[in-house]
Formats: C-alpha cells, sequence, structure tokens
C-alpha cells in the first residue's frame, strides 16, 4: 500500500504540538518495521468507512489497541514511548473483498501481562471493535511468541496424558451429549449416561445449558451420573468418563462443584466459554492440581466468529484456549449441523493439536506458531454427525479428536446402548480398514455395510441416517484459495 | 462380559492375518512393537507384564507375529495385547494398543460400593479374577 501520504512525524516539537494528528502520523503506521521474534502479532480484517485511506485505519487500529488516545498527549514524552505503540506494518487488500483489508500489526512484548488472556484481550480486541471510521473490524489470527507461550501453563493434562490416563489409543474418542438437555430428572439424566457409556462411548456430557434448574439440581446430577460411569466401567472394563458442567454463577460455586465431582472419582470436568477468561484460567489451574481433564464448551462463540467481516476468527479463540489451558475444545465437524468450512476447521484442529504451526493460508493460517511444547487440545467434533459419516470423520479430522454423536446415539432405534455400539463398531471399522491400507474414503460406505453384518444396531443406524447430510455454504471460510499447479 | 479396552475390541477378534496387518502398519510408521499379558484386566492396571522387551529393531511383521504365538503358547488363559510404541518428539507414547488374546471365560468386574455421608459413594471396581492368586485365575476357573 501507499505509505507516502502519512508517514510518522519525527520532529518531536511537530509531533507532540496539542491538537489532533493522523494516527499515522503519530508514529502507528511504519511498513519498514522487522518485526522482533518477541513481539506479539495481530492479523486484522478491515473495512474502512467510505473515504477512510485503509493505511490510516490501520494505523488506528494499533494506536487504540495499545497506547493511542484520540488527541496528542505531552506524557507520551514520560514513557519510551516509540516502544509501546504499536506498529502497524504492512496493509493487503483482502483477495477478492473489495473494500476490506488485511492490516498487521506488531505489539512489544512489554504491553502484556504474563500469563494473562484477559490482559491480552483487553489491549487487542478491548476498544478497538467500536471505532467509528472503521466500518467493520475482524481479527483474523495472532503470532504469540515462544517467549510469552512460556508464561502459560496450557492445558492441564493434554491429548498424549489424556490417552494414557483414559488407556484408549490408536482412535478417536466417542462420546454423546445427553438428551434432551433440558428437564430430565437426575435419576433418567444417569439413565441416558449408563446406557451410552455401557454401549460402547468412552464419554457422555452434559450441554451447555445444564447445570443447576428446578428440574434437576447439580448435585442429583453428578450422583447418578457418577453411578452410571462406575456401572459402564464394571460392565466393560473401560475407564469412561462424563463431562460434568461445573458452570455456574461464581466462581465459589464452580470450586464447590468441581470439587465433589473429584470426591466422587470422575476423570474430567466440564466449563462453557461464557463464564469468561480468567474464570478459563482459574478452572485450567484447578484442574492442573487435581489431575482432572478439562473440557470446554465453546458456548457463544458464533456470535462474534461466524461472519467474516466482524468480530474475531474462531482460530484466535483456539489459540487463547490453548494458552488459557483447557484439555478439549470443541471445533467443528466439517460434515455436521453446525458451521465450519472444512480447510477452516482444519486451521483450527491444526493450532489445537501441532506442536507448530507452518504459515497455512490455504486453512487460515496467516503466522507462523511455536506453540513452546505447550500440550495439546484435544479438539471436539460436535452437532449433527453420524455412524455413517465415520469415514468422513475420520478423514477430515484424523486421529486425536472425540466424536461427539448425540442424537446418533440416544435416537437409535434400537436404544441407547445400541446407537452407541452402533458408533464404536463403526469406528474401530474405519480405522482397522485404514490401517490395512484401504483408501476409506472411497470404500467408507461398502467398509460400513461389512461392518454392519455382524453389528444389527450398525445396519439399523446407517438404514435410519445414511443418506442424512447438512450441506449448507459456509460464511467463514479461508480467503486464499489454492491455485492449481501443474504437475 | 466382553472386556473392551483396546482399539478393536467391538470388532470380532482379529484374526491373524488381521493383526499382521495391523502391525505392518504399525512398523511402516516406524513405531516400536511390544506384547504385554495380564490375568489381572482392572482398566487401571497400568502395568501389564511384558512378554520380552518392545521390539525395537525388528522390522519384519512375521517376527512380530511368532512372538504373540509364543505368548499365546505360555499364557493362552491371559489377556495379550499388541502395542506400539512411538518414541517421536512430543508424542512420546502409545500409537496403538489391541487385544489379540482373552480367557475363554471372561469374568468380569464387580463394583463395590461404600456409602458415605450425605448421599455420597465412593465405588471400588473389582475383577472377580483377581480374588485368586497371580497365575492361577483364568485357567483355574476354565479347569473346574
Amino acid at each position: 500500500m501507499s505509505t507516502q501520504k502519512a508517514g510518522a512525524i519525527t520532529d518531536a516539537k511537530q509531533r507532540y504540538r496539542p491538537g489532533v494528528l493522523k494516527y499515522a502520523q503519530m508514529g502507528y503506521w511504519a511498513p519498514d518495521y522487522e518485526p522482533k521474534d518477541t513481539d506479539v502479532l495481530a492479523l486484522f480484517r478491515i473495512t474502512p468507512q467510505a473515504g477512510v485511506d485503509p493505511v490510516e485505519a490501520a494505523a488506528a487500529v494499533a494506536g487504540e489497541s495499545s497506547t493511542a488516545t484520540w488527541t496528542v498527549v505531552w506524557t507520551d514524552r514520560l514513557t519510551a514511548c516509540d516502544v509501546y505503540r504499536a506498529k502497524a506494518y504492512r496493509v493487503d487488500p483482502v483477495p477478492g473483498s473489495p473494500g476490506q483489508y488485511f492490516a498487521y500489526i506488531a505489539y512489544d512484548l512489554d504491553l502484556f501481562e504474563p500469563g494473562s488472556i484477559a490482559n491480552l484481550t483487553a489491549s487487542i480486541i478491548g476498544n478497538v471493535f467500536g471505532f467509528k471510521p472503521l466500518k467493520a473490524l475482524r481479527l483474523e489470527d495472532m503470532r504469540l511468541p515462544a517467549a510469552y507461550v512460556k508464561t502459560f501453563d496450557g492445558p492441564p493434562t493434554g491429548i498424549i496424558a489424556e490417552r494414557e490416563r483414559l488407556d484408549k489409543f490408536g482412535r478417536p474418542l466417542l462420546g454423546a451429549t445427553v438428551k434432551p438437555k433440558l428437564g430430565l430428572s437426575g435419576k433418567s439424566y444417569g439413565r441416558v449416561v449408563y446406557e451410552a457409556l455401557k454401549g460402547g462411548l468412552d464419554f457422555t456430557k452434559d450441554d451447555e445449558n445444564i447445570n443447576s434448574q428446578p428440574f434437576m439440581h447439580w448435585r442429583d446430577r453428578f450422583l447418578y451420573c457418577m453411578e452410571a460411569v462406575n456401572r459402564a466401567q464394571a460392565a466393560t472394563g473401560e475407564v469412561k468418563g462424563t463431562y460434568l458442567n461445573v458452570t455456574a454463577g461464581t466462581m465459589e460455586d464452580m470450586y464447590e462443584r468441581a470439587e465433589l465431582a473429584r470426591e466422587l472419582g470422575s476423570c474430567i470436568v466440564m466449563i462453557d466459554l461464557v463464564i469468561g477468561y480468567t474464570a478459563i484460567q482459574s478452572m485450567s489451574k484447578w484442574a492442573r492440581r487435581n489431575d482432572m481433564v478439562l473440557h470446554l464448551h465453546r458456548a457463544g462463540h458464533g456470535t462474534y466468529t461466524r461472519q467474516k467481516n466482524h468480530g474475531i476468527s474462531f482460530r484466535v479463540i483456539a489459540k487463547w484456549m490453548r494458552l488459557a489451558g483447557v484439555d478439549h475444545l470443541h471445533a467443528g465437524t466439517v460434515v455436521g449441523k453446525l458451521e465450519g468450512d472444512p480447510n477452516s476447521v482444519q486451521g483450527f484442529y491444526n493450532v489445537l493439536r501441532e506442536p507448530k504451526n507452518a504459515v497455512d493460508l490455504q486453512r487460515g493460517l496467516h503466522f507462523e506458531q511455536d506453540w513452546a511444547s505447550l500440550r495439546r487440545v484435544m479438539p471436539v467434533a460436535s452437532g449433527g454427525i453420524h455412524a455413517g459419516q465415520m469415514h468422513q470423520l475420520l478423514h477430515y479430522l484424523g486421529e486425536d479428536v472425540v466424536l461427539q454423536f448425540g442424537g446418533g446415539t440416544i435416537g437409535h432405534p434400537m436404544g441407547i446402548a445400541a446407537g452407541a455400539t452402533a458408533n464404536r463398531v463403526a469406528l474401530e471399522a474405519m480405522v482397522l480398514a485404514r490401517n490395512e491400507g484401504r483408501d476409506i474414503w472411497n470404500e467408507g460406505p461398502q467398509i460400513l455395510v461389512d461392518a454392519a453384518k455382524h453389528c444389527a444396531p450398525l445396519r439399523s443406524a446407517l438404514d435410519v441416517w445414511g443418506d442424512v447430510s447438512f450441506d449448507y455454504t459456509s460464511t467463514d471460510t479461508p480467503d486464499f484459495v489454492p491455485t492449481p499447479t501443474p504437475a | 462380559m466382553r472386556l473392551t479396552q483396546g482399539t478393536f475390541s467391538y470388532l470380532p477378534d482379529l484374526t491373524d492375518a488381521q493383526i499382521r496387518a495391523q502391525v505392518e502398519y504399525c512398523l511402516m510408521n516406524g513405531w516400536a512393537v511390544s506384547i504385554e499379558y495380564t490375568d489381572d484386566p482392572h482398566p487401571r492396571n497400568a502395568y501389564w507384564e511384558m512378554h520380552g522387551m518392545p521390539m525395537f529393531d525388528l522390522r519384519d511383521a512375521a517376527g512380530v507375529m511368532q512372538v504373540v504365538a509364543e505368548c499365546r503358547g505360555a499364557f493362552p488363559d491371559h489377556y495379550i495385547k499388541v502395542n506400539a510404541f512411538d518414541a517421536t518428539r512430543g508424542r512420546e507414547s502409545l500409537q496403538l494398543s489391541f487385544i489379540v488374546n482373552r480367557p475363554r471365560d471372561e469374568q468380569g468386574f464387580a463394583l463395590l460400593r461404600t456409602e458415605g455421608r450425605g448421599r455420597n459413594v465412593e465405588y471400588t471396581l473389582r475383577a472377580y479374577a483377581t480374588q485368586r492368586p497371580e497365575g492361577e485365575r483364568y485357567a483355574v476357573r476354565a479347569r473346574e
């Protein structure tokens, strides 16, 4: 982009004369700046109001997310203000989206409190999203330097330790959310848990809005669910778990609920994204102290992640949650009922699972990211998936994932345990076939039909749901499409 | 009951050809295959007995199958599993683990409850087989 129009004013007397300057003139646009390895980098999608220069808009975002206010202040001169100013260092038009620009901004590490998502986000998304000169603003991606990553504890358990604790290897884990999600009594609720776990699932799950309501208080739910978990463990000889949702109105209540979950021998507790970043970090510390797997349901994220021109990309939320320290995070299914472009979803999965992320524009990853040995988060695929999609799920999502079949388990015509068995048999048959070198993408449906020959519940599941798919166009898609290259 | 630990326990027992195909997959990935056995199937029994060391340098599935056969010969009424260990940085754990031999009569588990204050219950899982000494569990019962 043009850099001539509004360069920084370098003469100090001019620069600090009382009055209003353009943000670029104040030093928030630095096209020659070379980001340091320790800088926090952010990529924003900006949509300037008509007539607003994109470079000035980018500088304004840098200014308002770091040190600036609307006018010149002399007190800048009491600080090493050049260091503390965030610097917009690159502005590119978004491919195929006229009027939108990618603005790259670098922040010095000292702008942030170590180990605090609340502080990081207060800067990066604190003020700028309502800024008048912009029609819309979206935080697309961030690069969190290793020096900053190391100030966070990260996931209390992580994929490797979770698998070792559960003694489950070589296949995705299976779960289901208890349905109906509201209205069951504790005893009825526990019945669903018992049947699903006995039938072959590894986990069952409270839904995001099951806390402590008139029809079922939390203690009742915990007591019945743990009876169900233990009965299922005895029936199968496997480690089983149920995500007891400890989300509540206060931290005191959440701690009380988590303590009972631990006393009853649960291996996992659950929280919702809506409890807030600080509460999530507190529960992460608690989980670490108590050898507990911590499941996070991303309740509420769709309000700000889905639309491409405004809000925050889920890949950024995924990065923050890996820092904040959760073990499970819902990250999309590709094939299910909820929003999820395959490339974008794979980008989220890579953020959660890889030790390092390379730049991968096709999957929406704009920066290299070194996770500095921070543990990996197990992604969770949940929402409108069923046994008939097993080959697609394994193909898109890989092995380190929890596949959650709620309706696909509980709605099974032969009962909940049969629904669970259908899913487990479909999964094991698909993994076996993949390992044998078979082409599961193309042969998947036949592999399932063959497996159903020794499993009536799978046959029945394929009959009921085999043709169900959710083919809608995604709204949150990457901006860079691969161009075919000659072989 | 059927113990459903391991990657493929919901499928019919794998044939030797199927086991061999999985071993080949493991070797192709550079994982070290090992064989373990036990007559204490408690889900939190992390340490089954090792039937020899992990076969770090063995790259031939036929060799692994021979060790599986040896282990089955020595412990026909134990649980036997094939593990594949991946020493890659950041994984350094098992990548696959599946049962290849079971006792003829799988007796399952008792669930013991100790009732505490309020309605709290402390649960203990106990394999019926482990009421007998190690080595005399499944085989003895099968002979009875």
